[in-house]
């Protein structure tokens, strides 16, 4: 059962093929203890704190056989609700061909303004809203409708998991202005609040294509808004780590200044969550046939303190041989204390983490199932 | 558990009106049945919302665990 207790510090919200876990590391985050795990045999996409209301956690889940749903918890993870009414597409007309939500992948909570907005995306292509605290959801007809969607969709190639919808970044000094991530198709922002979207993709390039500089049709795996400048965007692709600015709108390819041997390619890409030159990345093999481990077998984190400029590896406490596991692109998260703290999560089971902002790290936990995603939860 | 219907999306539907949210972990928004859910009337598979199942049988609902 999981524990009732309201601990203080710093938790890790765990999502695996198996099950929800919180990790517990307290206010020192020196020493960390695992719960029992929640859902236990449900895939459980991902989960995130409310930072609006922060009792309040959303999770995206689906068993191996049964539908896609969420649950939403009003105590800290303690006790969950399933949503009345979970992300759903609306029921085709004759001779059209309906979708079916396979995934509920990430959860998001909404602008500031709104305190009950949750957005939810999905596999395939979909976005979701809740305007009553995730109890029922709704399809953004602009996005879910669009005949561009279509468009965008054919212009590359899905990826074996489905079309992934992430990464719906929403502007803090504008709820009409967010930003979504489609794996396969590209970046796409809105102006307002969903009703219209439009590619943000140049500059970044589709290296899978015959012609790699297109308007659409990138494969971006993980996007975020700097929490320190929500004019500041980064991006960690198929095809590099990329960064933008605002008003200007060009990808820059960064990662080009990582090491050769190493290369840009990866999944996940985290901020500081104070200064905005400040991101890490976690690069994997995208070598020959993509095997997606650690370049060479020897896992590392890579962080900019500059904004890509320069870039710095960061392995000392993980394994310095024979590691072969991924990080994929939610299974990363930064926390907010004064010293921040970098946590990832490998399809292996275990979960790393630092308290010196990636200078050491240690093992919190292993023999978990694969794991999809970590978020940060913290308790006052 | 007892359900009534003369069509396996009305017993779905008289699922759902007693245990709510059920109906949509076992049939998409589509009305199709879930890819790994198998259904049987007796040991007649169904595949499809409008078969009919008898005044008094047994619907079986089967969810098709694989993999590791």
């Amino acid at each position: 059962m999981p524990t009732r207790l309201q601990r203080s510090g710093v938790s890790l919200l765990i999502g695996t093929m198996k099950g929800f876990f919180i990790l517990r590391g307290g206010t020192a985050r020196r020493s960390w203890k695992l719960d029992e795990p929640q859902f236990f045999g449900a895939v459980i996409e991902h989960t995130i704190q409310d930072p609006r209301n922060p009792a309040c956690l959303m999770m995206g889940a689906r068993t191996g056989h049964m539908g896609p749903t969420v649950y939403r918890s009003f105590d800290y993870g303690c006790t969950w609700q399933e949503a009345e009414k979970p992300p759903a597409f609306r029921k085709a007309k004759k001779k059209e061909k309906g979708q079916a939500v396979e995934a509920v992948f990430q959860m998001t909570p909404g602008h500031a303004d709104f305190p009950d907005d949750w957005w939810a995306t999905t596999i395939p292509f979909g976005i979701f809203r809740s305007r009553d605290g995730g109890h029922t959801w709704k399809g953004l007809k602009g996005f879910n409708e669009s005949k561009s969607l279509k468009k965008w969709g054919g212009g590359g190639f899905p990826p074996p998991g489905g079309p992934f919808t992430h990464s719906l970044l929403i502007d803090p000094r504008d709820a009409q202005h967010m930003y979504v991530a489609l794996s396969v198709a590209g970046m796409f922002e809105t102006t307002d609040g969903g009703k219209k979207w439009s590619p943000v993709n140049e500059g970044s390039k589709a290296c899978f294509l015959p012609n790699p500089d297109v308007k659409f049709g990138q494969d971006p795996h993980c996007a975020i808004m700097h929490p320190a400048d929500p004019d500041r965007l980064y991006q960690q692709s198929h095809c590099g780590v990329y960064r933008m600015d605002r008003p200007e709108g060009v990808w820059k390819r960064i990662g080009l200044r990582m090491p050769k041997s190493v290369g840009d390619i990866g999944f996940a890409i985290v901020p500081h969550p104070r200064d905005k030159d400040t991101v890490w990345v976690f690069p994997m093999d995208g070598t020959d046939v993509w095997p997606r481990t650690s370049p060479k077998a020897k896992p590392a984190a890579y962080v900019t303190r500059d904004g890509g400029r320069t870039w710095q590896r960061q392995d000392n406490g993980l394994p310095g041989r024979h590691a072969y596991f991924t990080v994929l692109r939610h299974a990363m998260a930064t926390d907010s204390e004064p010293k921040a703290g970098v946590y990832f999560g490998t399809t292996s089971g275990e979960v790393y983490g630092s308290r010196d902002e990636g200078k050491t790290w240690s093992c919190l936990a292993r023999h978990l199932p694969r794991i999809l995603s970590i978020e940060v939860m913290a308790q006052s | 558990m007892e359900a009534s219907g003369g069509t396996v999306g009305e017993v779905m539907k008289d699922l759902d009106h007693r245990f709510p949210g059920i109906r949509f972990r076992i049939v998409d928004e589509q009305d199709r049945i879930r890819r790994h859910v198998n259904m049987t009337v007796g040991e007649r598979r169904v595949k499809k919302l409008k078969e009919r199942v008898p005044g008094t049988g047994t619907l079986f609902i089967l969810g098709a665990l694989s993999g590791g």
